[in-house]
């Protein structure tokens, strides 16, 4: 039941990228310039999917557990740190550089265009990047706290 | 403003918008798209299948797309091999850092009011914003 759940919402989702015209990185670079010939359309996409998900996401709130797992995972951070902020500029640079974002570059493979499936590849690999060095810094830190610090 | 498309925009908009309220009715998951992919990558993360699944149905998409009038072809990527490598790496990392990307932050988050997300979603669109204009307007591109 997962599975399907998960079949379907992510094909929804992707009609809703290829409908939008988001899953093309020309049209996302189009908006980002502002300074060029303008294309204000993503910022419609986000007002659409922000006016349905949150209109949603309200109605979710008076069910007690979703249809087939336990329990709603919403994320319960609220503190603004830098990892968040310093997470946040590496991605925009990465999006600037090549309009792609994670849902319209896996879209993607679709076309089997080589230079997607080695963005893609090199997305895992920053992801798996990311979480060794976490996982070093974490093990670093409990042996001596005070290193840390001095790792920036 | 010539290629400004809003009506397939607020419609695909409302379809992305659909898939992330039924992911959460459904399993309880938000529909962030790098944090799915990232847990197909960790080892430590059990519930792999509905994560391959929701990636499957994304390429699903445009192939039955093709089907009905929607045709993808190959997208115009960066022609420089080296800024491929380079922005999918900062797109890797940057998300797993930042905890989230345009769907996890920019509409999931947004749409539950967290500031996080809101802070999140302001900082990568200004990056993009000004990567754009130095590349586009700023180095004779």
């Amino acid at each position: 039941m997962m599975i399907a759940a998960g079949l379907l919402c992510g094909f929804v989702f992707g009609w809703g990228l290829l409908i939008s015209g988001m899953v093309q990185p020309a049209k996302v670079l189009a908006f980002l310039d502002l300074f060029g010939d303008w294309d204000p359309s993503l910022a419609v996409v986000m007002a659409a999917a922000l006016a349905v998900s949150g209109l949603g996401f309200r109605l979710l709130r008076r069910r007690e557990r979703p249809v087939i797992d336990g329990r709603f995972q919403w994320s319960t951070r609220t503190v603004i740190d830098k990892p968040l902020i310093g997470g946040a500029m590496l991605f925009g640079l990465g999006w600037g550089l090549a309009g792609l974002c994670p849902g319209p570059a896996l879209e993607n493979l679709a076309t089997l265009s080589p230079r997607v499936i080695v963005f893609v590849a090199a997305m895992a690999a920053g992801m798996a990047l990311h979480d060794l060095w976490r996982k070093q810094r974490l093990t670093v830190g409990l042996r001596t706290p005070a290193s840390e610090a001095a790792d920036g | 403003m010539a290629n400004f498309t809003p009506l397939s925009a607020a419609i695909g908009g409302a379809l992305i918008g659909l898939a992330a309220v039924l992911l959460m009715l459904l399993t309880g998951r938000v529909a962030g798209i790098s944090g799915i992919f990232g847990g197909c990558l960790d080892f430590g993360v059990p519930d792999k299948g509905w994560r391959l699944a929701f990636i499957l149905g994304l390429i699903l998409a445009p192939l039955t797309g093709s089907l009905a009038g929607y045709a993808l072809t190959a997208p115009q990527m960066p022609t420089s091999w080296l800024t491929v490598v380079a922005a999918g790496l900062l797109v890797g990392f940057g998300t797993r850092l930042g905890s989230g990307c345009t769907s996890g932050h920019g509409i999931c988050g947004i749409a539950r009011l967290s500031w996080r997300s809101v802070t999140a979603t302001g900082v990568f669109m200004a990056t993009a914003v000004l990567v754009v204009a130095v590349t586009r307007h700023a180095i004779g591109g």
